[in-house]
């Protein structure tokens, strides 16, 4: 056979051999063409008498990580082209039977009559486990990196290879779907002990493994091809049926809100599916793979979630002439909450560090922050002792400045006040090299600003995590007017270090993130005061998909914070610049009744000792109106909460603090947890296009004031029609143009 | 158009719906054929008049399934050439069974017909028959599919019926059932049932607990606490009616109906027919309807369905002298009370379903009939009779003495 995939030997004993290794990559990927050397496989496998069996396995460091998503996108342009050729019946017809080869043949693999058996060592994920899924017999290795899963639901699709079907088959429904909806990805002994695997074995082992299997007589034939197979949950319509389908349908309502298809399209397929035999069970789940694949959902995740994510991560926003930087030591300057989260993220990626504070004592507490979480980690089963002692060991904690002297990027992280921001800077400058880089954690402060307290401006660099570090995903790298071209390389290579997302804003009040989170807040705020209950308030800002509803959020910021920002604002901007109600709201609430927030169990919510928080009763009397709950406009509200956040974000690309939609959406989604369904803010507004977009914020600005006024920019795309990724690609190709 | 007549309506006894009920080991098609033989025996029906039996039952599968009114209407020696039809409308299948009769009567097809239900629930098990509604994903999901007891408690979260509300408004309920009883209110429709030996099995309403007050009832938890917050009901409430924090819940089995055994049966028919047949018509028909409401609250139809019955018969609530809404649960009937600003005095003044029980599609002729009993001894007019269904629906029927 002639496969440039995979290498295929038989041995003495009969037994076939494929061992998967796409050259030129780093990674297995399901392409075409290996989907076509798979087939030619499994023909020379149920055709060859002197084949008994096959194993598959990987000739590189993982298995694989699924399917090429590209090549799904390639199926939708010419299912368009096809509606306009054929018309809308023909072009689904094509699409559907496209989209379905895969599991089609992974089902002949299945059923050709020899014995197939999957070796997995390192990752094996989406449309790879399917394979093995579809395999008679699966061994893992019991290597740490090793592990399986379906992750296909995180970019808004579902396993469409089978995968619903076969989890289905194998374990009880409740752990199917639950499995089905988190797209975890799981470790060896997990997955043999919830009975997606049959053997784990030492690395070297589990090609072996798989051969004595297959020596010993293993039947090419699924448990559920066999006759009498009986569901591990019972029949869907039965008593225990009963127990498990109201609750999972209710479950997933109060897990999604109902704004992911593709969860429901999981919960539909494998009932619908276990009801089938397992041939017509496939066809239907591949009805509903190629129905979601189509769906905006799916499309906004795929680009926001998996390819801008992949692309920022890889440095699309690093000046591609600065040669990689090798941070060894990294200074922190500051050992308060945000300091000690960035000494241990920074730790954790193996980095030295330096971390500084007025006394030994507030550094020492500020490493005990890590020793904290290292034993959190610990206690989960996730690290070890020694991990702990390493890490430890790599954090020094001093309140002496010139400890800092051999650092090669020092990040401070001190009180937002100038003054206080300016000493350190001067401090630091004094005792580091002169080719080492500054960075400023601030979230409020224009880094422009504080550079002019800095010698070396190019050098000085803006580094804002979100809170707490450890958990948010995001960084902005923001750059000052003065900021050097290897002052954004450094910034974005520690970033990548921590394993963290950037993304590159320019210096402006709030920044990026920020910006939208207190628009959002705002629209809370506002809403209470026209008399929303406040419940309703909370309720529905998680309906549109939210992770937290905008009075919590402000709980946790603190309250007095935001009014101090308003209170900022109003002075340096003028009177017209706030909202009245939400003036009076935050005065009433921090001024008149010492409500700050979480940090003093008061806020909007109480926070009783023992017990969940509940909304403060007192609420009630800082509404001069009450609303009947029935005559609100739910989605309205919901359009609120979103539009009055993608319009922040289109004020930014205005005046070009995001210059690149790619990362307001990634940065959306994982600074503040905007809609994921969406794909971000900038996808939100492209995704119900900009006319449509610019006409609901006008019949908001004409109900609920100007903050939903359209900008200049969106006026211009409602009406050349055009996108914010259409720019992107626009510029691209001009680029491209140049270049050639 | 005729007029659909109520000529007479008997009911079986409620029989506690456990293995220790009395009329466990009664089944579906015995306790059917009992009131079928029951209504023919006293009136001294000749049956060759009955042109159709209609029959709800909720849960239709195995002794129940394959039209159990075709089989009792056999089974009770009404002829073979009498028809039978078995219908579903969750709770109000005795009432739509009805409503259904005088249909055909008033469409002028029918001359005269038996409406009534029959639910054996010690025997076929509440759910039994299954059904997509809370299984399949698309429509449990878009119909905010909950059991029946959380959206009772989303209606007394929502409209603000404390524990001690709908404890006081249970403990009424079996105040007044004692009270009709021990005072005879039932006597002219309840009939004994007997075993194969004429011996009796049950006379009474089994499950009455007329000792029943605020303190007994006080030490029952809340039925619906679990399957709320662990199956994710409570957000399900929540994401349909968005301004409750959090769900407060109150009901527990001594402030909702109870899981009995019983059937009930009703003559209807034109006044023609009556006449040929030697009777004397009791009630009339005056209007019915059915509607959807909203499904989360699943069980508030009896408000939208009283305003539409209503609307229809030109009337208002002031025209009816009684109510009659069935008690699936406590925060359904204080609901009903506070739309249409009811005196309770003229609600359910002879108890309810809290006290006596609810087999389910047999209720709706049982409370009609109750109802029709209580006009005549009191000289009133003019009653309502309704019923919450599942899936969020509502049906009513207006009826007159004559």
């Amino acid at each position: 056979m002639n496969l440039k995939n995979f290498r295929f030997e038989t041995d003495a004993d009969g037994i076939a051999l494929a061992t998967w290794d796409s050259p030129g990559r780093s990674m297995n990927v399901i392409t075409p063409e290996v989907m076509d050397e798979l087939g030619r496989i499994i023909d020379k496998v149920a055709g060859d008498e002197t084949i008994k069996g096959c194993v598959i396995t990987s000739g590189k460091e993982a298995f694989s990580g699924g399917a090429d998503l590209t090549m799904l996108q390639g199926l939708g342009a010419e299912y368009k082209r096809l509606v306009k050729a054929k018309g809308e019946e023909e072009a689904m017809r094509f699409f559907f039977e496209e989209s379905r080869k895969l599991s089609l043949l992974y089902r002949r693999l299945e059923t050709c009559g020899k014995p197939f058996a999957a070796a997995i060592h390192g990752v094996c994920l989406g449309g790879a486990f399917e394979l093995a899924l579809a395999c008679h017999f699966r061994v893992l290795s019991d290597v740490d990196a090793t592990r399986v899963g379906l992750p296909e639901i995180k970019v808004g699709l579902f396993p469409g290879a089978g995968g619903t079907q076969r989890v289905a088959r194998l374990m009880q429904t409740g752990d199917a779907l639950q499995m089905l909806f988190k797209g975890e990805q799981i470790r060896p002994l997990m997955a043999k002990n919830m009975g997606l695997v049959h053997a784990v074995a030492s690395r070297d082992r589990i090609v072996e493994t798989a051969k004595e299997w297959i020596r010993g007589g293993g039947k090419g034939i699924a448990p559920w091809d066999v006759q009498g197979f009986k569901l591990p949950s019972n029949k869907v319509y039965s008593p225990a049926g009963m127990q498990i389908w109201p609750p999972a349908n209710a479950i997933y309502r109060r897990e999604t809100h109902d704004n992911y298809p593709a969860a429901k399209a999981i919960l539909q397929a494998v009932y619908e599916g276990l009801q089938l035999p397992m041939d017509r069970a496939l066809t239907v789940e591949s009805r509903y793979f190629a129905k979601i694949l189509r769906s905006k959902e799916a499309a906004a995740m795929i680009r926001t979630l998996f390819v801008s994510m992949q692309e920022l991560n890889k440095g699309a926003r690093r000046p591609a002439d600065v040669p990689p930087s090798k941070l060894r030591k990294v200074g922190v300057v500051g050992a308060g909450f945000m300091g000690a989260g960035i000494a241990y993220v920074t730790a954790l990626a193996g980095m030295d560090v330096v971390l500084v504070d007025q006394t030994l004592e507030a550094a020492e507490k500020g490493k005990a922050y890590s020793h904290k979480l290292v034993s959190d980690q610990i206690m989960k089963g996730r690290a070890k002792t020694a991990d702990r002692d390493a890490l430890l060991a790599r954090i020094r904690a001093t309140a002496d400045y010139a400890d800092l002297k051999d650092c090669d990027l020092v990040i401070e992280a001190v009180f937002e006040d100038p003054k206080v921001k300016a000493e350190v800077i001067a401090k630091v400058e004094a005792v580091i090299r002169p080719r080492a880089i500054f960075a400023s954690n601030t979230s409020t402060l224009p880094i422009s600003g504080l550079a002019q307290s800095s010698a070396r401006p190019k050098q000085f660099v803006g580094i804002h995590f979100f809170s707490p570090v450890e958990k948010m995903m995001l960084v902005e790298v923001i750059e000052g007017k003065k900021t050097g071209d290897r002052a954004l390389a450094v910034a974005l290579d520690y970033v990548r270090a921590i394993k963290k997302t950037p993304i590159v804003v320019n210096d402006a009040r709030g920044f990026y993130a920020n910006r939208c989170v207190m628009a959002y807040v705002r629209e809370g705020h506002l809403m209470l005061m026209e008399g929303v209950p406040p419940a309703m308030v909370e309720n529905v800002a998680r309906q549109a998909g939210m992770p937290v509803g905008p009075l919590s959020l402000n709980d946790e910021v603190a309250l007095d914070l935001a009014l101090k920002i308003l209170k900022a604002t109003k002075a340096q901007v003028g009177p017209e610049a706030i909202d009245p109600a939400q003036e009076k709201l935050l005065v009433a609430m921090v001024e008149k009744e010492g409500r700050l927030g979480r940090k003093n169990r008061k806020g909007f919510y109480d926070y009783p000792e023992n017990g969940p928080k509940r909304l403060w009763p007192g609420l009630a009397a800082l509404q001069e109106r009450k609303l009947d709950p029935d005559a609100i406009d739910v989605e309205e509200l919901k359009q609120r909460f979103l539009v009055a956040q993608a319009l922040e974000a289109a004020r930014t690309v205005e005046e070009k603090v995001i210059t690149d939609p790619r990362e307001a959406d990634v940065g959306s989604i994982l600074g503040f947890g905007f809609a994921p369904f969406t794909g971000g803010t900038l996808s939100y507004i492209d995704g119900m296009g900009a006319a449509a977009f610019v006409e609901l914020a006008k019949k908001l600005a004409k109900k609920h004031g100007d903050r939903f006024k359209p900008n200049r920019l969106l006026n211009r795309m409602a009406r050349d029609g055009s996108t914010f990724y259409d720019a992107v690609a626009r510029v691209a190709a001009a680029e491209a143009k140049k270049a050639a | 158009m005729p007029d659909a007549y109520i000529f007479d309506h008997v009911r079986t006894p409620r029989g506690r719906g456990k293995p220790d009920g009395a009329l466990h080991e009664v089944t579906s098609l015995q306790l059917a054929t009992h009131a079928l033989r029951a209504l023919r025996d006293r009136n001294g029906l000749d049956t060759k008049l009955v042109d159709d039996v209609v029959l709800g039952c909720v849960d239709p599968v195995g002794e129940a399934g394959g039209d159990i009114a075709r089989a009792a209407a056999l089974n009770a020696d009404y002829g073979h050439h009498v028809p039978g039809v078995q219908i579903n409308r969750f709770c109000a299948s005795g009432l739509d069974a009805v409503n259904f009769a005088a249909a055909q009567i008033m469409a002028g097809q029918h001359d005269m017909v038996v409406g009534g239900g029959v639910e054996s629930m010690s025997r076929v098990g509440i759910g039994a028959s299954g059904g997509a509604w809370p299984v399949e994903p698309e429509i449990a999901i878009k119909s905010y599919f909950m059991p029946q007891g959380v959206s009772a408690d989303l209606i007394a979260t929502k409209y603000g019926f404390s524990r001690d509300d709908v404890d006081a408004y249970a403990v009424e309920s079996q105040k007044r059932a004692a009270n009709a009883w021990e005072k005879g209110y039932f006597r002219n429709s309840v009939v004994p049932v007997k075993d194969v030996n004429g011996i009796t099995l049950l006379d009474r309403d089994e499950h009455m607990r007329p000792s029943t007050d605020m303190q007994s009832l006080g030490q029952l938890k809340a039925s619906f606490v679990q399957i709320g917050e662990m199956g994710g009901f409570d957000a399900v409430a929540m994401e349909a009616h968005p301004e409750i924090e959090s769900i407060n819940h109150v009901h527990h089995a001594g402030n909702s109906s109870g899981i009995v055994d019983g059937a009930s049966a009703v003559l209807l028919g034109s006044r023609r027919a009556g006449r040929a047949a030697g009777l004397k018509p009791r009630g009339r028909i005056r209007a019915f309807a059915n509607i959807g409401s909203e499904p989360a609250l699943m069980l508030t139809g009896p408000v939208d369905v009283t305003e539409k019955v209503l609307k229809r018969a030109g009337m208002t609530v002031k025209d009816i002298d009684l109510f009659e809404i069935n008690e699936a649960f406590a925060s359904v009937v204080l609901r009903y009370h506070q739309a249409f600003d009811l005196d309770p005095d003229r609600v359910n003044v002879n108890g309810g379903a809290i006290a006596m029980g609810h087999p389910l599609g047999a209720t709706g002729a049982m409370i009609l009939g109750t109802v029709l009993d209580e006009l005549e001894r009191t000289g009133k007019q003019t009653a309502l009779v309704t019923l919450c269904i599942g899936a969020g629906m509502g049906t009513a029927t207006i009826i007159e003495r004559v």
